[in-house]
C-alpha cells in the first residue's frame, strides 16, 4: 500500500489527446495536488499515440493498464474494448490499427509494465484505481446499468471502500447504502456525447473525518488543432466530428438506453 | 452422451443476470422456431405475480444481482407486467423481451414515469424474424410483421429507444445490406436512430421439428472448452425463475435437469452441458444478455478468481 497524502487528481481514457492531457495537467498543478494516475486505456481514437508517453512519464502520473494498453502492449489481434455490434467493431478496428501500428516499440514494452490495479490507502479508507471494474478490466460500468448490491458485491470482493474506475467514457458517481463510493472519473480521449467539446477529470479528496468530496473538472483544449491533426492522420471523419461537436457518432450501440437519450446518435 | 466420455460442467462464477420466465409458456402468437413452443394455449409454465418477482428480487439482493431480464411468452400477456416492471426498478435495470404486438399506451406512460424516476434503464427487446413481412410472417404469423413495428413505433413515441432483436434469416455476409434497408426503413417510420442486435437460429422446440434439429456431433466437449471464455456462455453468469423453480438459462426451462432448486442459492450449482443449445451458445456467446453487458474476457480477466 502506497502512503499518500489526502487529494488526488484522476484522468480516466486518453485515446491519445495528448493536448487534452496537457491541458488537464496544467490545470492541476494550478489547483495543487498530492499525486496524479491514470486508469489507462492511454492511445486509441486520436492522433499520434507517442506523444501522451512523455507527459506521463514526465509528471510522474502513475498509470493502470486498461485493455487498449494491454492490446497494444501485447500486439493482440484487437482492443478488447467489448463491443458486440458490427459498426461499433469496425470503428474500433480502424482506431485499434492506427494506433498499435503508430507506437513505438519502447512504449509498447512501457505499456507491457503497467498494473491491471493500483490500491493506495488514505486516512484508513481503502481505494482501489482500476480500468473498467474490480474484476475484469473491460467491463462497463454504466450508471443506469449497474445495481447498488451489485456494487457492494464488487466492493466487498475486492476489498475496497472507493472504487475509481473508467472505461465507459461517461463519468458518473455513487454512495452506496454501506457508505462506500464508487466514481467513474470519465475520460480526458474525447467527449461525453453530451454536445459539449471539452472532456473530464477528477478531483478526490479524501478528508481527516472520513468523508470524500469528488469533483469532476470539465477541461478545455484545442479540439480543432486536435480534429486537424486525426485528419492528417487519416483517422475517420466519424472521429473527428465527436471531437468536433461533443456527440458521439461510433460507439453507440454499447450504451444502455439512458445513456443512450443523453445523445444525438 | 457416452459414460466415458461426458460432457463439461460449468460453475456459475457470479449471478449477475437474473431472468424471469414471467409469463411462461403463454404467448399470443406461436412462432414456428420458438425455442420453448410457446403458444396461446401452452400452459406448462404459469405466470409469475408481482408477489412472486417481487420477492425474487429481494432474494436477489445478497446475491448482488447486477440486472434483471424479463421473457416469456409474450410478457405483456401477465396482467400484472407493468407493475412488475416498475418493480424491478427499484432494484436495479430491467429489460423486457417482446413481441410488441400487445402494448398499450396507458402501460408504457406508466413505465416512461417509473423508468424516468428511476436510476436504472429500462430496455425493450422486440422480436421479429429477418427485416421484411415475407421473412418473418411465415415463420410467426400473418400480419406480425407490420404489428411489431407498429408496436416499436408506439414504444419511440413514449420514449423508448427498443432494441431489435432479430433472427438471422439470411447470409451473414449480407449483413451490410440487408441491415442497411431496414434501418433506412425504421427511419421512415418515424425510428430515428434504431438499435439491433442478431440471433443464432436456435434448434429447439419448434424449430426442431421444423428442421433438423441438431446433430450428435454438435455438443460441446471437453477438449472444446480448454482455454475457452466462460463469460461467453450465460449459465456462467445467470439462472432463470419460472414457477417450477429456479433453472439454468431461459432456454433450456424444459429439460428436467435445468431446473436446479427452489432458491437461488440452490441453484448455484454446477450444470452439465450436455444439450444441443449449449453448443449454439458456446458458437454464437452472449446471445441473450444486453450489448451494453456482453463483454467479452480481457487476457487480463479476474473473472475466474
Amino acid at each position: 500500500m502506497a502512503a499518500v497524502t489526502s487529494r488526488i487528481a484522476l484522468f480516466g481514457g486518453i485515446y491519445s489527446n495528448y493536448l487534452a492531457l496537457e491541458a488537464a495537467i496544467a490545470d492541476v498543478r494550478r489547483r495543487g495536488v498530492d499525486e496524479m494516475f491514470c486508469l489507462g486505456d492511454l492511445g486509441a481514437f486520436g492522433p499520434y499515440p507517442d506523444r501522451v508517453f512523455p507527459l506521463l512519464q514526465g509528471n510522474g502520473i502513475a498509470c493502470v493498464q486498461g485493455n487498449y494498453d494491454d492490446s497494444v502492449g501485447n500486439a493482440l489481434d484487437d482492443c478488447q474494448c467489448g463491443y458486440v455490434d458490427p459498426r461499433d467493431n469496425y470503428f474500433a478496428q480502424i482506431s485499434y490499427g492506427y494506433t498499435l501500428a503508430n507506437t513505438s516499440d519502447a512504449n509498447r514494452g512501457f505499456l507491457r509494465t503497467l498494473p491491471t490495479e493500483i490500491r493506495l490507502e488514505i486516512d484508513d479508507r481503502k481505494l482501489l484505481l482500476c480500468h473498467g471494474s474490480p474484476r475484469r478490466t473491460n467491463e462497463f460500468l454504466w450508471e443506469s446499468t449497474t445495481s447498488d448490491h451489485f456494487l457492494e458485491k464488487l466492493f466487498d470482493e475486492a476489498n475496497a471502500d472507493l472504487v475509481l474506475a473508467t472505461h465507459s467514457g461517461i463519468k458518473w458517481q455513487h454512495e452506496l447504502p454501506s457508505g462506500r463510493h464508487f466514481v467513474n472519473v470519465g475520460v480526458l480521449g474525447r467527449p461525453e456525447n453530451d454536445g459539449s467539446k471539452n472532456v473530464w477529470y477528477t478531483l478526490l479528496e479524501v478528508r481527516t473525518d472520513g468523508s470524500i468530496q469528488v469533483e469532476f473538472v470539465p477541461v478545455e483544449y484545442d479540439c480543432e488543432r486536435l480534429a486537424r491533426e486525426m485528419a492528417a492522420e487519416g483517422l475517420p471523419d466519424e472521429f473527428q466530428e465527436t471531437i468536433l461537436t461533443g456527440w458521439w457518432t461510433t460507439c453507440l450501440e454499447i450504451l444502455p438506453s439512458k445513456e443512450r437519450r443523453g445523445g444525438k446518435f | 452422451m457416452a459414460a466415458e466420455n461426458p460432457a463439461p460442467m460449468i460453475d456459475l462464477a457470479s449471478l449477475d443476470q437474473l431472468w424471469f420466465q414471467v409469463a411462461g409458456t403463454r404467448c399470443n402468437l406461436t412462432c414456428h422456431h420458438c425455442f420453448i413452443s410457446c403458444s396461446p394455449k401452452n400452459d406448462s409454465f404459469g405466470f409469475l405475480s408481482l408477489h412472486d418477482v417481487q420477492r425474487r428480487l429481494e432474494e436477489s439482493v445478497s446475491h448482488g444481482v447486477r440486472e434483471y431480464y424479463f421473457t416469456g411468452g409474450e410478457p405483456f400477456l401477465n396482467p400484472e407486467m407493468t407493475e412488475i416492471l416498475i418493480a424491478a426498478l427499484q432494484f436495479g435495470p430491467a429489460t423486457v423481451l417482446t413481441n410488441a404486438t400487445v402494448l398499450k399506451d396507458d402501460w408504457l406512460k406508466r413505465l416512461a414515469q417509473a423508468e424516468q424516476g428511476s436510476r436504472f434503464s429500462l430496455e425493450f427487446r422486440v422480436s421479429i424474424d429477418g427485416f421484411s413481412s415475407e421473412t418473418n410472417d411465415p415463420i410467426r404469423g400473418e400480419g406480425t410483421f407490420d404489428r411489431a413495428l407498429a408496436g416499436i413505433i408506439k414504444l419511440v413515441e413514449h420514449g423508448f429507444l427498443p432494441i431489435i432483436t432479430a433472427a438471422r434469416t439470411w447470409p451473414e455476409e449480407e449483413d451490410a445490406r440487408v441491415i442497411g434497408e431496414f434501418t433506412a426503413m425504421l427511419r421512415r417510420e418515424g425510428y430515428c436512430r434504431p438499435r439491433l442486435k442478431l440471433l443464432p437460429v436456435l434448434q429447439l422446440g419448434a424449430e426442431e421439428q421444423r428442421t433438423c434439429g441438431y446433430r450428435e456431433s454438435e455438443r460441446i466437449t471437453a477438449a472444446m472448452m480448454v482455454d475457452f471464455d466462460r463469460s461467453q456462455l450465460l449459465c456462467h453468469s445467470a439462472r432463470v425463475v419460472t414457477d417450477r423453480g429456479v433453472c439454468v438459462c431461459p432456454i433450456l426451462i424444459e429439460s428436467p435437469d435445468a431446473l436446479l432448486g427452489d432458491s437461488l442459492e440452490a441453484s448455484k450449482k454446477p450444470f452439465e452441458m450436455r444439450h444441443g443449445a449449449c453448443y449454439t451458445c458456446y458458437q454464437y456467446g452472449s446471445i441473450c444478455a444486453n450489448p451494453s453487458t456482453s463483454a467479452t474476457s480481457t487476457t487480463q480477466s479476474r473473472s475466474s478468481h
